[in-house]
């Protein structure tokens, strides 16, 4: 197998991507972590020249202390979780109408995947004004075709329109993914399930589902790992109110609009404990999943 | 298809998937549609679907506001040049950990993910420091670097399932056949490799070209890309719909017209090692 | 292209003779409103005048306010000209990051801007951003409606008339809401105008000793009329509404009446975007009869970042763009509802712009406004929709997000109003005020 000539070469060749990615994250980090046991209020004049006050761990007690941060947890999770449930669901049922035969199979599937190239700045602007709007959005003009009263979206129903929004721009990855792995799928042995009589649901819960669990598996790694950031998708819809005001958009208040640096700081070292936690929790079903 | 499908289940199937698939694009549909609309028959009630006045207006008047030309120019420099450093930096990394893994392979992969999950926000006066330390801010060498090392950890990842999928008996032959490193890579391991880094560029394209948090906050008049000219556009006053449209129309056009015509590709290529 | 390049290189070439300046080459952040858009487009006047070419940065004010606000604290040096408001200038200008514009040429007649903008935008007796348009705010309403209704609008209004005359001219079969007004979170958004209204109803951010007063009963009249009043005569989802959602709703005629900033008059009656354009009158904000009226006064406003090395040229521009000059090139080009607003003395004067439907009411309701008096009670901050302190950006968008929460029937005006108090105080002890 693999001689110590080849793993040294191996390691020589692994050494710029880890070296630039262990940059990428120490030094930020590091400066992170200094910055949330200072006093930093640059709009007080506070500065790196200057000199930062030492405060120990008050702006982590206040972090956690403020009427927002259990909350603003709270939306982060449900925001995620629905997004993950929305476009696994709906993308293992896509992806198996996708796998049958019709005409225009080409087409068809261009159509489902065009939202992935959407940037979310742009996704979130066309959904809020053109979609949303409780006046001139075409939802509204729907809602009023039929007679009802057109629905205050980025208000009444604000947690779910931000995840129908990133559903939509995640749906066409998880169908995308799940379609090669159906396809991937020996179509015999469906076969001889159907010819042993197997219902069409009963195939799809012992034959397709668990071939799909380990794709399943990546989907919500990877989509995680995205999700867990969204931004633009709040920051030009809802501005963080109505409940939509997770983690990440309750640090960017801190630091953007309070100029608060130490405290955002200390916000942004509370997300990525948050983070880690959601990744171990994956890594454990992942590292079954995926022996690599 | 080895299963017999009768033309009634086919003609049902290409219903359902044809009324889905239009419904998913709409949203695009109804862009692009607006953009060609004045901007009192964009919110006109019924909207109109297509028999309107159609007019290029809101086009001109987005390109006499800024120069679309250079945004374009900056978002195809940003997102290539990330893409071709990454994947530079992330083919001999995925190479070792295919072919040499060690204990520690999946750990360092993990970790590598793991970078990823920093929020930008909180990093946000660190890495602007840093950038106005080193001369880097509202550069494109500076945005380059900081969208490759965003996506270098998916890069590597996409990569190294792809070449755990090319056999080893095959590189093992080579060997015996006296092949160095070198040839070994050049010549087997290269041309089975190549649609995989095909698509793993073309995600990271898409990615990058789409990242609007970095490339807004680090730039200023020199590299900002699209997603800094589409934020000029998302609150005008008065009506504005078809000028967004249009705006947004020419953001999107470029990265979904190149995703069409690679959607072979990149449907090839997304498997994250999902399939066995 | 390559021909305009040398004549401007040939006049850049006569200037550094005649001056000793040499040409440069200027960033601008700048906020996508149309004056600014406008000003986009007459660049090439002041590169033909000065030699230096402009390179415009644009973008949404949210965005902007974040870009400009981070490039100055951490001397990012991106920009030679920023655009910020009148809540930015005078902290930014107390921690010395503006170049104050103390020396600007006699020609410019600094002492023609209007007295309000000019303390508005000082720090200390210093000027440290120009005026490009300053605004209040005022009642727009529709005449034809206000007439069907068999009522007439005073010249300034109580609160409780605006009431009444929204209720009568609500008509929710036809699209018609009485009132339409913001809601939307944000310091400047829905924070300010509900600012400005508790203002009028005897209320106030902070007692003297920096303590916040939303457990104060003013506050908690002004939400309730607010939020009955937005029942009875709103708009549908008007917890999402700012500037732009009603200015169209208004241009769509579905608004019987607007209360907003000044500059909106001459987007109102402007034909070619405004299918109301001919039936629009203007009031004073309207008052509780207690002496304030419900009505803001803001500026954009051009500065120098301290860092730039460009700081004469950058000058020059301000003087341009700024000037009594710059205010006729745009009434040659777009007629006078178009220029600028609100900035200079001279504008007001002007018997071209003294024509102007809501050139009067403007100033009038500019003068109306004391930032250094904003409020019934006393109170220890300087600024009427906004306290000038560099906490206040933080702490009204959180509050404001609560209150639009009530507006959108999330929760009780009472919860909002605890919840504000408390983050208010957290907010202040932590900046070291408590």
């Amino acid at each position: 197998m693999a001689t110590q000539h080849s793993r040294s070469a191996a390691r020589l060749m692994m050494a710029p991507a880890v070296i630039l990615l262990l940059g990428w994250m120490l030094v930020p980090l590091t400066m992170t972590l200094f910055f949330s046991f200072k006093k930093y209020l640059p709009m007080r004049g506070d500065s790196l020249e200057r000199g930062l006050d030492w405060v120990g761990f008050a702006n982590y007690t206040r972090f956690i202390g403020s009427s927002s941060f259990w909350p603003s947890v709270q939306s982060t999770l449900i925001i995620v979780g629905g997004v993950l449930v929305i476009t696994v669901i709906l993308g293992v049922l896509l992806a198996i109408l996708l796998d049958q035969p019709f005409w225009g199979q080409g087409v068809v599937r261009i159509l489902v995947i065009a939202p992935f190239f959407v940037m979310p700045t742009v996704s979130a602007l066309v959904w809020k004004n053109m979609f949303m709007d409780p006046v001139n959005g075409i939802l509204a003009h729907l809602w009023r075709f039929f007679g009802a009263e057109p629905v205050s979206w980025l208000s009444d129903a604000s947690v779910q329109s931000i995840i129908l929004i990133v559903s939509w721009q995640w749906l066409p990855f998880a169908t995308l993914i799940l379609l090669t792995a159906i396809q991937s799928l020996d179509s015999e042995q469906l076969e001889a399930a159907e010819m042993d009589g197997a219902n069409p649901l009963a195939r799809f819960f012992f034959i397709v589902l668990p071939h799909l669990s380990r794709a399943i598996t990546i989907v919500i790694l990877i989509q995680t790992i995205f999700l867990l950031s969204i931004f633009a998708e709040i920051f030009v819809t809802t501005g963080g109110s109505f409940g939509t005001r997770t983690l990440t958009y309750l640090i960017f208040q801190r630091v953007v609009d309070s100029q608060n640096i130490g405290l955002g700081s200390a916000g942004g070292v509370y997300a990525i404990i948050l983070a880690n936690i959601i990744a171990i929790f994956l890594m454990r079903i992942v590292g079954k999943n995926l022996d690599a | 298809m080895a299963r017999a499908v009768t033309t009634r289940r086919k003609i049902l199937t290409t219903a359902v998937a044809w009324t889905i698939g239009l419904l998913i694009f709409f949203p695009i549909y109804w862009t692009i549609l607006t953009s060609f609309k004045s901007e009192a028959q964009a919110i006109n009630d019924p909207p109109l679907f297509f028999f309107f006045d159609w007019t290029l207006e809101n086009y001109s008047v987005v390109q006499d506001r800024s120069d679309y030309m250079r945004f374009l120019w900056n978002s195809v420099i940003l997102a290539g040049g990330s893409t071709i450093i990454g994947v530079l930096v992330g083919v001999p990394a995925a190479w070792s950990m295919a072919f040499v893994p060690s204990k520690r392979t999946k750990d360092i992969l993990l970790w590598m993910l793991s970078t990823k999950m920093l929020p930008a926000v909180g990093v946000l006066y660190p890495i602007s420091l840093l950038f106005v330390q080193f001369g880097l801010l509202d550069t494109r060498i500076g945005l380059i670097m900081v969208l490759m090392l965003i996506n270098l950890p998916i890069i590597v990842w996409m990569l190294y399932t792809y070449f755990k999928e090319i056999p080893v008996d095959i590189l093992e032959a080579a060997r015996m056949d006296g092949a160095s490193l070198r040839q070994e890579i050049l010549f087997v391991l290269t041309p089975m490799a190549v649609p995989g880094i095909a698509s793993t560029m073309l995600l990271n394209f898409i990615l990058a070209w789409n990242e609007a948090f970095w490339t807004l906050n680090l730039t200023a008049a020199n590299a900002g890309p699209l997603t800094a000219f589409i934020a000029s556009y998302s609150s005008p006053e008065g009506l504005f719909f078809a000028k967004l449209s249009a705006a947004s129309t020419m953001a999107i056009a470029p990265i979904l017209i190149l995703g069409w015509f690679s959607q072979k590709q990149l449907v090839r290529g997304l498997t994250f090692g999902a399939v066995k | 292209m390559y021909l305009k390049n040398r004549l401007f290189g040939a006049t850049a070439l006569a200037m550094i003779a005649a001056t000793g300046v040499s040409a440069e080459n200027l960033v601008i952040a700048t906020v996508n409103n149309g004056d600014m858009i406008r000003m986009q487009g007459l660049t090439d006047d002041f590169t033909e005048k000065t030699g230096h070419t402009v390179e415009w940065v644009t973008l949404e004010e949210n965005v902007l306010r974040q870009r400009v606000t981070t490039d100055i604290t951490t001397k990012g040096g991106a920009f030679d000209i920023m655009t910020i408001g009148m809540y930015e200038t005078p902290i930014w200008g107390a921690n010395d990051w503006l170049v104050a514009l103390d020396d600007l040429s006699a020609d410019y007649d600094v002492d023609d801007i209007l007295p309000a903008m000019r303390n508005g935008l000082s720090y200390d007796g210093t000027l440290y951003a120009a005026p490009f348009y300053g605004e209040s705010s005022m009642v727009m309403y529709r005449t034809d409606l206000m007439a069907a209704a068999g009522l007439e609008m005073p010249e300034s209004p109580t609160w409780d008339f605006i009431r009444e005359a929204a209720a009568a001219m609500t008509d929710r079969d036809n699209d018609i809401n009485g009132i339409c007004l913001r809601g939307k979170a944000g310091w400047g958004e829905g924070g300010a105008f509900i600012t400005v209204t508790a203002n009028s109803f005897g209320a106030r951010w902070f007692d003297e000793d920096w303590n916040a007063q939303f457990d104060q009963p003013e506050w908690k009249n002004a939400l309730e009329f607010f939020v009955g009043m937005m029942a009875e005569s709103g708009p549908p989802g008007y917890a999402t509404n700012g500037f732009n959602e009603n200015l169209s709703l208004f241009q769509q005629g579905k608004c019987g009446m607007w209360i907003d900033a000044t500059v909106a008059a001459s987007f109102v009656t402007n034909p070619n975007d405004s299918t109301v354009a001919d039936s629009v009158g203007f009031a004073l904000a309207p008052n509780t009869g207690l002496g304030k009226n419900a009505n803001w006064l803001w500026a954009w406003a051009l500065a120098i970042p301290a860092g730039t090395q460009k700081a004469d040229a950058a000058k020059e521009f301000i003087e341009w763009a700024t000037s009594k000059e710059y205010i006729e090139l745009v009434a040659a080009n777009e007629g006078w509802a178009n220029v600028p607003p609100g900035a200079r003395t001279s504008l007001y004067a002007n018997p071209e712009y003294q024509k102007v439907p809501f050139a009067q009411k403007t100033l009038d309701s500019i003068n109306a406004a004391d930032p250094t008096n904003p409020t019934v009670k006393p109170v220890p901050y300087v600024g009427i929709q906004f306290v000038a302190i560099p906490e206040f950006a933080g702490i009204a968008t959180e509050v404001s997000q609560e209150f639009s929460a009530v507006y959108a029937g999330q929760q009780s005006i009472d919860d909002a109003l605890a919840k504000a108090q408390a983050l208010t105080n957290d907010a202040m002890e932590a900046a070291g005020y408590r």
